[in-house]
């Protein structure tokens, strides 16, 4: 039993004229909105977590189907791998010629090596390569089984005695968690090639001293801590994406609302969890 | 309840008191009735009465808020997925919308639960998916993908994958709506014959009261949330329940006997 008139001081609340009761003021709708932020968080992990806990049930139990689990990570890894290189590269040569422009005004261009290697490896790399497979492979992962739940295909597994999580969202899951960290790899690979390019080749830094600087700095925990984030981004984008197609309701309307939230889902995910991975893994960052 | 009698239950699936709500909306609100075994089950009711959820209880895709069904003895309403899983190889459902795999072509689809469920060679796959779409008239589609074909083509196609592990029990969810008086001749032939053949239990939801007649041994009336009647054709015909007269009457067939008397 809330009443709207907070704001309006006490005797002037006869002349308004009364709320009708399914329509109350804007402060009421606002704290409504702003309560509903955490309440609807909490609650879509609840949902995420309990359709990992099936995946989890159903992945472990027989049969495998090791030819879906193939064709997905054909779709999400295979199917990245042009969009992830083209973003690699771009982003490396980008940051060269930040780096370069940036570095050269207090003489230290010689260690844009250095801050390449360890910016893209640490960080740089699995966000974008996860962004990356979220916007292409996870929308259309979304659109997929979105559309199979609305036009009752996901029904018809079941009858058939075939369970869907275990015949959809398992393999999308399994393969979201080892294609990332490999396109990833990749990322890291043609990334550092674009910033070499554009250091050497076009801004004129000497070849020995980039290849040194990135050789010296970043190391295999480097490596691996941009990997370990992968694991974690692909696994969870690939999750989110099959949460938002499995249980899509309202047709084709609905499947492409479900698509739209699996993407800004997936991005929020990446950067909270991007924070969280960095902060365990570092030790810093109050985690 | 369960019958430890060698000989089998004539009751496939009992269902008893079976309620199912959509928050404020109760949509089942005590469904009782027995699905006989080896004989074709119809049940009939106005749109929006809860055929399909009432489908959609018995095969558990939905738990029901109350009541049970028992299908060979055993109450699939407390069941986990698991369990599930084993009783519905007992069943093969048509759905309403087809529900054929877009992703597959139409060999695949109706190959699909044949590559699930057996260990059948490729060969002979092969040979029982054609089958299966020869006696539909639906081979020459094969290597079609489901939104290339026409409505009627989706359902037979739908039905020849329901049919072709053999299922004890073969749901259909309004098998015959939208297919033109031909086609809906051939798929009412094909459930009798399927019936015949392999003494398969049918439950059919339908209110193409043509198909009714011809298909059905035992007609069940669901109304208001109930089964309000239930009956052979002849008993269903001659039934005094004025909520069944009144749909037999709107259906056109309230005073034709004929019908009656053509099986
Ligand atoms: N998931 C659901 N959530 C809320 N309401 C539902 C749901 N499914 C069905 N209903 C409601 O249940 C009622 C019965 O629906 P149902 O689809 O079973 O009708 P029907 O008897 O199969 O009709 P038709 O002959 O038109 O197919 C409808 O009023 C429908 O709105
Ligand atoms: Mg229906």
């Amino acid at each position: 039993m809330t009443e709207s008139v907070q704001e309006a001081p006490a005797g002037s609340a006869e002349q308004l004229p009364p709320e009708a009761p399914g329509e109350p003021g804007i402060v009421i709708r606002a704290a409504d909105a702003l309560i509903a932020i955490p309440v609807n968080f909490f609650a879509e992990i609840g949902v995420v977590a309990s359709l990992l806990g099936q995946a989890l049930f159903w992945g472990i139990r027989r049969p495998y189907r090791v030819r879906l689990w193939i064709d997905a990570m054909d779709f999400i890894g295979v199917g990245s791998i042009f969009i992830v290189g083209l973003t690699g590269l771009f982003i490396g040569m980008v940051f060269g010629i930040q780096l370069v422009d940036g570095f050269r005004q207090f003489g230290a261009e010689n260690q844009v090596g250095a801050v390449v290697g360890l910016a893209l490896t640490r960080e740089l790399a699995p966000v974008f390569s996860a962004l990356m497979v979220s916007s292409r492979a996870g929308s259309a992962m979304t659109t997929e089984i979105g559309s199979m739940r609305v036009t009752s295909q996901i029904d018809a597994l079941t009858t058939m005695a075939v369970n869907p999580v275990q015949y959809l969202v398992v393999p999308r899951i399994i393969a979201g968690t080892l294609m990332v960290p490999l396109l990833t790899m990749l990322f890291n690979l043609i990334g550092i090639f674009g910033a070499w390019i554009i250091c050497v080749k076009v801004l004129a830094l000497d070849s020995g001293v980039f290849i040194d600087k990135v050789r010296w700095y970043v190391d295999l925990e480097d490596l691996n801590q941009g990997l370990i984030k992968a694991v974690v981004f692909g696994f969870t984008i690939a999750l989110i994406a099959c949460r938002q197609g499995f249980y899509a309701s309202g047709g084709a309307a609905g499947v492409g609302r479900a698509t739209n939230r699996s993407v800004v889902h997936s991005a929020v995910a990446i950067l909270i969890l991007d924070y969280i991975v960095t902060s365990l893994i570092t030790g810093q960052g109050g985690l | 309840m369960s019958d430890p009698a060698p000989a089998p239950d004539p009751v496939q699936i009992r269902i008893d008191g079976v309620e199912k709500r959509y928050g404020e909306h109760e949509v089942l609100r005590g469904v009782s009735f027995d699905v006989q075994r080896g004989i074709t089950n119809v049940i009939i009711g106005a749109s929006g009465a809860g055929k399909s959820v009432l489908m959609r209880q018995i095969m558990r895709l939905e738990r029901p808020d109350a009541g049970s069904i028992v299908v060979d003895g055993q109450d699939i309403v407390p069941m986990n997925e698991v369990a599930l899983t084993k009783v519905r190889r007992k069943f093969g459902m048509v759905f309403q919308a087809s529900a054929l795999f877009d992703s597959m072509d139409v060999f695949e689809n109706v190959a699909f639960p044949l590559r699930e469920h057996t260990k059948m060679r490729r060969k002979e796959i092969r040979e029982r998916v054609m089958a299966r779409l020869e006696d539909l008239e639906v081979a020459h589609a094969a290597r079609k993908m489901p939104d290339e074909l026409s409505g009627g083509m989706q359902k037979r196609v739908a039905v020849a994958r329901a049919l072709v592990l053999e299922p004890e029990v073969l749901i259909y969810d309004e098998p015959t709506t939208g297919l033109d008086p031909i086609t809906s001749r051939t798929v009412d032939e094909l459930m009798v014959r399927t019936r015949e053949q392999y003494g398969v239990t049918g439950i059919v939801i339908t209110h193409d009261m043509a198909s009714v007649f011809f298909i059905a041994d035992r007609i069940n009336y669901l109304y208001e949330g109930r089964i309000t009647a239930s009956g052979t054709p002849e008993e269903f015909l001659a039934s005094e329940d004025p909520a069944t007269r009144e749909f037999l009457e709107a259906s056109g067939v309230g005073t034709s006997a004929a019908f009656a008397k053509r099986r």
